[in-house]
């Protein structure tokens, strides 16, 4: 299905992140938000309140980031597309809705600007701190899509793959940008509606007598009802059946809590979504994701200055973690090492290292936070690197 | 006892019987639904109900009328039974079933 | 002959998941009778149930969703409110029904209560008030009555209780009515007033927790909870909810305190936007939704 062109700002513009992100979430259709002021991320909701009344929807600043997270969660089940936007102090608020979400498999976008922290941190400065409160910040077992983007162009473009990605798996999707990402302009393009390809809800043809509603279809993920169209479902963050009953099995919780890790784990290699640079004969493989990668790109291009032959992998698709390529790329010949770059004291560097499974070093060049890498100090790291490999050879 | 969709029997009697004092109403059990908290019996304005000898499968004593002359089907007892174990009716409403009484009886 | 003899079906049957029966509530709990008047309520009200969605959060009331024949909705704890808020906001044609407990929308959920009735979003709140922590096993909340002892006030509770009347009138809420579970035709017809009104409406319903709080105060089972009803409770409509406040044991003043017209949110929003916006503005979300 294509894009409602009253939603698309079709035209090249001079926006930051935040902008491209509200524009984003116009552009896949969504009409109604929910949200709480919090710096960096205010912006977004600021312009999606501006723009959507004209568009028929609304904007609904709530008391608190645990009513926002759940707020949109009601406007999903009668049957709108819905978001929330947050950064670090708000996106803790919201880990039990995140929940609620996956556990309901209610389709939604959830956009975390990250900042400094812990706790209220460095507000108006980048981190990329909640990187695996992102991943398993909810209590429990389940799964959850995250994108990581780098520039306004991708906050709008990744916004609009995340209302796709919640749609199609039924589950909360979460958007991580960080503090320079969402402040910073730059030229973003967007093009017509008919050139913007979104996924529709996948509301059952069931009638309501024979309508299951967490029965999976064959991809393991369940077709929805909207409230108010005679189903009579319920909904429940207990442990349900496929009925949606709540229920107290052993057997029936495993089935419930696998299918709900599985319809994502099992397309994680076909959700995969890396940027990759000088990969092909790379000796040093810098790992960066978000305003870090644009860091590392630099870093990497001053070492290939010297004739090291150093690439750059940056996941766009951050959960599930792009296990699959990076376990190819680190099987490779020639390859002494990857360094992970990320504004953060080690939290990606962990998944990459359990990824490789000792097969080449992994180092870390971490940041605690309030700015990006310095390329220089990056380009010395992959120095000493590659000439670790040169002594021991 | 009486179970859903089974009058009690004084109301049966009635039918057959105008001489004695017509019973207003009736009430409608379902025993096993019974945690015997005994709302129905202490609130019933004519006090026509008591707890009846027999068990029930959770081990209550559900309530029985005891004085079906007495019953007005004013459903005080439907109202007050938080286990949905008992209603009352009241028969000169029951005895011709509306329109849509079959599509009513599916619904319980 | 008896099988002449027609018996209209319970009017709580329509209302139940009948194959989620018996329900999960301790005998003399009186939730379910407060559901018995919910639905003669509904059947009143000639409201179409496919448009009735009934929202609740966690506890021992928020299982009311659960057994009830509607779309419905068991939240997370306290936000029952604020996700009944979206979705009434996202599709107005719902009747959207919250139904919880004291602890669920007053404690944890407090904030977002007094929130949705300041903006008067169109809900029907309906707070079944047992002074207890039900189905954590008895512990104090903030409607636990001064001195009463609960498994984490062994000693008595020293706190003030809110006056819940008067926290929702304070708030905003146009509509503000107390009842007890004894007066199941009174809880029928304010259900029913709150149906028929727009706007931010409450309904309190004090409610027997024989387990927990009779036992542990020593008050009887819930048929003695229900006689305390009966005998203490004194009807004055239009009492100043100021007045309203329950103490340990003490009398109860029941009635409809509130019902005043006020402008919901989605009202306010429309009239706003129009007025801003003029032309350019096309109307709210439903049209979008329904589309």
């Amino acid at each position: 299905m294509k894009a409602d062109p009253r939603g698309v700002l079709a035209g090249v513009h001079f926006l930051d992140g935040d902008q491209a992100c509200a524009e984003g979430a116009l552009a896949a259709g969504c009409r109604f938000a929910a949200g709480y002021p919090i710096t960096p991320s205010t912006e977004i909701v600021e312009r999606f309140a501006q723009r959507v009344p004209l568009l028929g929807g609304m904007f609904l600043q709530m008391e608190d980031e645990l009513a926002a997270s759940i707020a949109i969660q009601g406007a999903v089940w009668a049957g709108a597309k819905a978001f929330t936007v947050t950064s670090g102090p708000g996106f803790s608020l919201m880990m039990e809705h995140i929940g609620y979400a996956a556990m309901t498999e209610t389709p939604c976008v959830i956009v975390d600007v990250q900042r400094g922290g812990p706790s209220t941190g460095l507000p108006t400065l980048p981190a990329q701190g909640d990187m695996q409160q992102a991943r398993w910040g909810s209590h429990g077992d389940y799964e959850i899509i995250a994108l990581a983007p780098n520039s306004p162009q991708e906050c709008f473009d990744l916004t609009i793959e995340a209302f796709n990605l919640a749609e199609q798996y039924r589950t909360p999707v979460l958007v991580m940008m960080d503090e320079i990402v969402g402040h910073m302009t730059e030229r973003v393009v967007i093009p017509p509606a008919d050139q913007i390809e979104i996924v529709p809800r996948r509301y059952t043809t069931k009638p309501p007598a024979d309508y299951r509603p967490f029965a999976p279809e064959a991809d393991l993920v369940p077709a929805m009802a909207r409230a108010g169209q005679g189903y009579r479902f319920h909904i429940t963050g207990l442990t349900h059946d496929e009925r949606g009953y709540p229920t107290t099995n052993v057997a029936a919780h495993d089935r419930l809590v696998r299918r709900l890790v599985a319809k994502i784990r099992n397309d994680a290699t076909r959700l995969t979504r890396v940027e990759e640079h000088f990969l092909e004969d790379a000796e040093v493989i810098v790992l960066a994701y978000g305003i870090t990668s644009r860091v590392a790109l630099r870093a990497v291009q001053m070492a290939r200055a010297r004739g090291i032959a150093a690439g750059l992998l940056r996941p766009i698709l951050i959960w599930p973690f792009p296990e699959a390529r990076l376990r190819q790329l680190a099987s490779r010949a020639g390859l002494s090492g990857i360094l992970v770059a990320e504004i953060n004291l080690g939290q990606i560097v962990r998944e990459v290292e359990r990824c490789v499974g000792g097969r080449v070093p992994v180092r870390l060049a971490g940041h605690a936070g309030g700015s990006v890498h310095h390329p220089q100090e990056l380009f010395e790291t992959i120095v000493e690197m590659a000439q670790a490999v040169e002594i021991e050879r | 006892m009486h179970s859903e969709a089974k009058p009690a029997e004084g109301a049966a009697e009635a039918t057959t019987s105008t001489r004695s004092r017509r019973p207003r109403g009736t009430i409608v059990l379902k025993p096993e639904r019974c945690k015997g908290c005994g709302f129905c019996i202490a609130f019933c304005p004519p006090k026509v109900l008591a707890f009846s000898a027999e068990f029930n499968a959770l081990g209550y004593h559900p309530p029985e009328l005891i004085r079906p002359e007495g019953c007005t089907g004013c459903d005080l007892c439907g109202l007050y039974c938080p286990d949905f174990a008992i209603y009352g009716v009241m028969l000169k409403d029951s005895t011709t079933p509306p329109a849509d009484a079959a599509r009513a009886e599916e619904t319980t | 002959m008896s099988t002449e003899v027609y018996l209209p079906p319970n009017p709580v049957e329509a209302l139940l998941r009948t194959d989620r029966m018996p329900h999960i509530w301790c005998p003399g709990c009186g939730i379910g009778t407060t559901m018995n008047c919910f639905a003669r309520a509904l059947q009143q009200a000639r409201l179409d149930l496919d448009k009735v969605v009934i929202v609740s959060g966690i506890g021992c009331s928020g299982r009311v969703a659960g057994y009830a024949n509607l779309d419905s909705f068991h939240t997370t704890h306290g936000r029952a409110i604020p996700f009944a808020t979206g979705l009434k906001l996202a599709n107005p044609e719902l009747t959207v029904v919250v139904y919880s407990g004291d602890g669920d929308l007053i404690a944890i959920g407090g904030n977002h209560f007094i929130h949705a009735a300041r903006r008067n979003v169109d809900l029907k709140v309906i707070c079944v008030n047992n002074f207890i922590y039900g189905m954590t096993g008895g512990q104090v909340g903030p409607t636990t009555p001064a001195t009463a002892l609960t498994s984490t006030t062994p000693y008595g509770c020293p706190e003030q209780p809110f006056n819940l009347p008067y926290l929702a009138e304070s708030a905003g809420a146009v509509y503000v009515a107390r009842w007890t579970a004894y007066h199941v035709r009174q809880i029928t017809h304010s259900m029913v007033e709150m149906f028929r009104k727009r706007g931010f409406c409450f309904l309190e319903i004090l409610s027997p927790c024989p387990t927990l709080y009779q036992r542990r105060n020593r008050l009887g089972d819930g048929l003695e909870a229900m006689k305390y009803y009966k005998e203490a409770s004194v009807t004055r409509h239009g009492a100043p909810t100021k007045e309203v406040a329950i103490s340990f044991q003490g009398p109860i003043l029941v009635g409809k305190f509130v019902d005043i017209e006020r402008p919901t949110y989605l009202e306010l929003l429309n009239q706003q936007l129009a007025r801003t916006l003029e032309a350019q503005y096309t109307g709210c979300i439903e049209d979008h939704v329904r589309s």
